[in-house]
């Protein structure tokens, strides 16, 4: 088994750094919400919260330096939540 | 398996049984971290809560004996149901095989000491057993048991005066007790495999298992948080489901069935796990398409979790999703088919020894395969019309949960018993249970799968005079399925203490239990054995 | 069990770091889906209320969410710092960053309450009579509002707690390798929580 302690470390500049992103994402999606985009409005929204989640599973969480199986696993979560909120759109949008 | 295993386990060794470790008598049980001893503490546990099913089982029956009121009132016949349902889905059927054994035998199967988070595991029989003594709770608290079924739907969750709350409370823990045991079983196969323990040398029981778990930590989550919003319904009147508020209930039963249709398969792949650990053994010959067996563990994993809607073509969700619904209900039927074909497959020109568990495995294919069956016609959406909430339907889902599930964790405990408790049963008796139990099961569900094509609808506590026949043959076919559980039961409690010592390989099994001693020392395996071979190379 | 086989057993268990660390990704994926239950009912809802939910919206304090949004995102780092630090042996620094992380846990739990309780003053609470009378859009967005950020904010509470208890546990025994993989775990809870804020916060404050 690989050992652990010797795994690859992440330096305090890259935390601060990947902090610094999130800060500039979050005023980002406050201030184009004040944007009228209509429909559009969510999908910001949501895309900027995806990449918001993106930094934080990778680097805060890890996830990058992680063996690949945690990264394969976190992909089933996320294809079996898109199962289920897909199906049930099935119903909710066509009834 | 591996052969040097053999020369090193045993002799010197004590077995889990008499180990002394740091308490004794019961509290060396219940603060047990053995993964062996906490499955005897489920199975306790379930045989208990199993005793109790069957007899509300036996006064639903009994109830329809008679046209009119017979024993219970129709409240109570309500109650009787929704506990019954209660009981047997989630203390039994869903806990049974990976609780007990798979508790028991994965560990060992995989050539580990013990589990990946033991003092977890012994975590989750706490929770279980928090969730069984809730349940029971709220029988005799404000209102009594809930009415509403065990699907508890909006808005009769809401309306009822019943203890609600509790019970899906209850329902909550149990379902976060079946998610540790998921957790546990995910982990122990990445990590805990014994060197030279490949993925594909891996027992197919334990790939079930592996399958299965994925859908514990996948699925249950959602049935939790659903059971939760029922709590702060009731206890804020939040309202998520309440129409007079707002709220959908047709939602409710989205988020119910994307746990409870997947639950299914948390209760048969298991037992089909079991069944693909017998057949190669009674016909002692490896298994035919291992790693097609394999795959469709998977593969029912996947497609069971995008069928959930076909429980509700009559609710009122839109047209499309009933449709397509229907259409990917027959997906699953191709994974099913595939472990059916293999172990028919290994049957062929196999030296077939005809011992109780094989005879349980046999009748396990028999009738999942009338619940297969059945289920297909329920997923047809015209069919299903007709046939929705009628005794076929509860003819179709006890033969797929009793005669599937239960039949196989029946079939496990023969095959494994020797191995578990170091005594052989009286095999003679085992097979006048066996009889029993298969003739009454057919007379009480087949009768039912007939009655509901009459239309008897499920849940009344009346008939009409046309359905009376039907019943009675019904109630009698229960009188004889339960004399045969009976007996069963009886034969392994009475072997416990005073069956014949059992070999370490009665039935000359392959896969790594069979190389320990009978029963299993307190670590398994004094040194974790190294294994150069397949799991059912006879 | 015999004090040798108890030793044994933990041994297996805290050696293997990436066991420990698959334990608890799983028990993470079950929050998530816990979460994606009311995410896909917000979902639903929404669809159906779209209107009703950007009026109630408006209703929410942007300022509070778009501050507490900040202090998680700060506390995250501030773990992460608190685990990077243990990793290179500076016990100190890291129970400072982690003592920092549970102030900002409960500072946004201060700041929850203050937006619950102004919000339950006007009469918005679940119900409330005033709220039985709005449309059942704004019904549906406040029901979740509460319901979401209620149970968010208990998860919060919980990792306050733990992280707490990794504190003394680093406190009382400071060369226990055990420390380091308890932290990273309390970490990855801790980074989780934030995961669910960072889709709340766009989802109930910023539709409007
Ligand atoms: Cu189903």
């Amino acid at each position: 088994m690989e050992h652990h302690q010797a795994e690859h470390s992440v330096g305090y500049g890259t935390y601060v750094l990947v902090w610094l992103g999130l800060l500039v994402f979050t005023g980002l999606t406050v201030s184009v919400s004040g944007i009228n985009l209509e429909a559009l409005t969510v999908t910001v929204a949501l895309l900027i919260a995806g990449f918001k989640t993106f930094l934080v599973m990778n680097y805060f969480m890890h996830l990058k330096f992680e063996p690949i199986l945690f990264r394969l696993m976190v992909f089933v979560v996320i294809i079996t939540f898109a199962i289920f909120l897909s199906l049930t759109f099935l119903d909710v949008l066509f009834r | 398996m591996a052969s040097h295993a053999l020369t090193h386990t045993g002799h010197g060794e004590i077995n889990y049984l008499d180990y002394k470790g740091k308490y004794s008598g019961i509290l060396g049980w219940i603060f047990s971290t053995d993964h062996k001893r906490i499955g005897l503490l489920y199975l306790s546990g379930v045989t208990l809560f199993f005793v109790v099913g069957i007899f509300l089982g036996l006064m639903l029956r009994l109830e329809q004996l008679t046209m009119g009121e017979t024993v219970v009132s129709a409240r109570t016949y309500n109650t009787l149901f929704t506990l019954h349902g209660v009981i047997m889905i989630f203390l039994i059927v869903i806990p049974a095989i990976p609780a007990v054994l798979g508790n028991f035998f994965l560990p060992i199967q995989v050539g580990a000491k013990d589990v990946a988070f033991p003092r977890l595991n012994l975590f989750s029989w706490w929770l279980y057993m928090t969730g069984a003594v809730l349940a029971l709770v709220s029988l005799f608290t404000k209102g009594g048991f809930p009415d509403t079924g065990w699907t508890f739907y909006a808005p009769y969750n809401i309306r009822t005066t019943t203890n609600v709350p509790l019970a899906v409370f209850a329902v909550f823990i149990l379902g976060f007790s079946s998610i540790l045991t998921g957790l546990n079983f995910i982990t122990t196969v990445h990590r805990l495999r014994a060197p030279g323990m490949t993925w594909f040398r891996l027992p197919l029981f334990v790939w079930a298992l592996y399958a299965t778990s994925w859908i514990q930590i996948l699925a249950t989550p959602v049935v939790g948080i659903t059971m939760l919003l029922i709590f702060f319904e009731r206890l804020t009147g939040v309202g998520i489901f309440d129409p007079a508020k707002g709220g959908d209930p047709i939602l409710y039963q989205h988020l119910f069935w994307i746990y409870s249709h997947p639950a299914v398969y948390i209760m048969i792949l298991p037992g089909m796990g079991v069944v693909t650990e017998i057949i190669p053994t009674f016909a002692r010959r490896t298994i035919f398409g291992y790693k097609a067996i394999a795959a469709s563990s998977l593969g029912i994993a996947l497609a069971g979790s995008l069928v959930w809607g076909h429980h509700m073509f009559v609710s009122g969700q839109s047209y499309t999703a009933s449709v397509v619904f229907s259409l990917l209900t027959f997906l699953v039927a191709i994974p099913t088919a595939i472990k059916v074909f293999n172990w028919v497959a290994t049957l062929y020109k196999g030296s077939i020894h005809l011992e109780p568990p094989l005879l349980y495995a046999l009748s396990f294919i028999f009738l999942f395969m009338i619940g297969g069956f059945t289920g297909v016609m329920l997923g047809v959406l015209s069919v299903d019309v007709h046939l929705h909430d009628t005794y076929f339907v509860v003819g179709h889902f006890h033969y797929v949960m009793f005669g599937g599930t239960m039949m196989a964790f029946i079939a496990g405990m023969h095959y494994w018993f020797p191995k578990m408790f170091g005594r052989m049963y009286n095999k003679r008796v085992a097979t006048l249970a066996w009889a029993l139990i298969f003739i009454g099961f057919n007379m009480l569900y087949f009768t039912m799968l007939i009655l509901g094509f009459e239309g008897m609808p499920r849940r009344y506590y009346d008939h009409l005079p046309q359905y009376h026949s039907g019943h009675v043959v019904a109630t009698v076919g229960s009188w004889i399925l339960v004399l045969g559980l009976l007996i069963m039961i009886i034969n392994l409690v009475r072997a416990l203490k005073s069956g014949p010592k059992a070999e370490a390989n009665p039935w000359q099994g392959t896969t790594l239990e069979w190389q320990v001693p009978s029963p299993p020392p307190h670590e398994n395996f004094e040194e974790i054995p190294v294994v150069d071979r397949g799991p059912y190379d006879h | 069990m015999s004090s040798v086989a108890e030793t044994a057993v933990h041994e297996e268990k805290h050696s293997d770091v990436i066991g420990a660390k698959m334990g608890m990704w799983l028990f993470l994926f079950t929050e998530l889906l816990l979460f994606g239950g009311m995410f896909i009912l917000y979902a639903a809802y929404r669809a159906k209320h779209q209107h009703e939910f950007f009026l109630s919206s408006a209703e929410l304090n942007m300022p509070i969410g778009t501050l507490n949004t900040a202090l998680l995102l700060t506390s995250s780092l501030t773990v992460a710092l608190s685990i990077e630090a243990l990793r290179r042996g500076s016990r100190n620094l890291s129970k400072l960053f982690l003592l920092a992380t549970i102030v900002m846990g409960f500072g946004f739990l201060v700041n929850k309450y203050f937006e619950w309780s102004a919000k339950i003053h006007h009469g918005i609470y679940p119900n409330s009579p005033e709220l039985l009378k709005a449309s059942a859009g704004e019904q549906l967005f406040f029901s979740l509002y509460y319901v979401m950020t209620g149970l968010h904010g208990l998860h919060v509470l919980v990792g306050v707690l733990v992280l707490g208890w990794i504190y003394t546990l680093i406190q009382k025994n400071p060369t226990d390798p055990g420390n380091f993989i308890k932290l990273e775990n309390g970490g990855l809870y801790w980074h989780l929580v934030d995961v669910i804020w960072i889709f709340l916060f766009p989802l109930f404050y910023l539709i409007s």
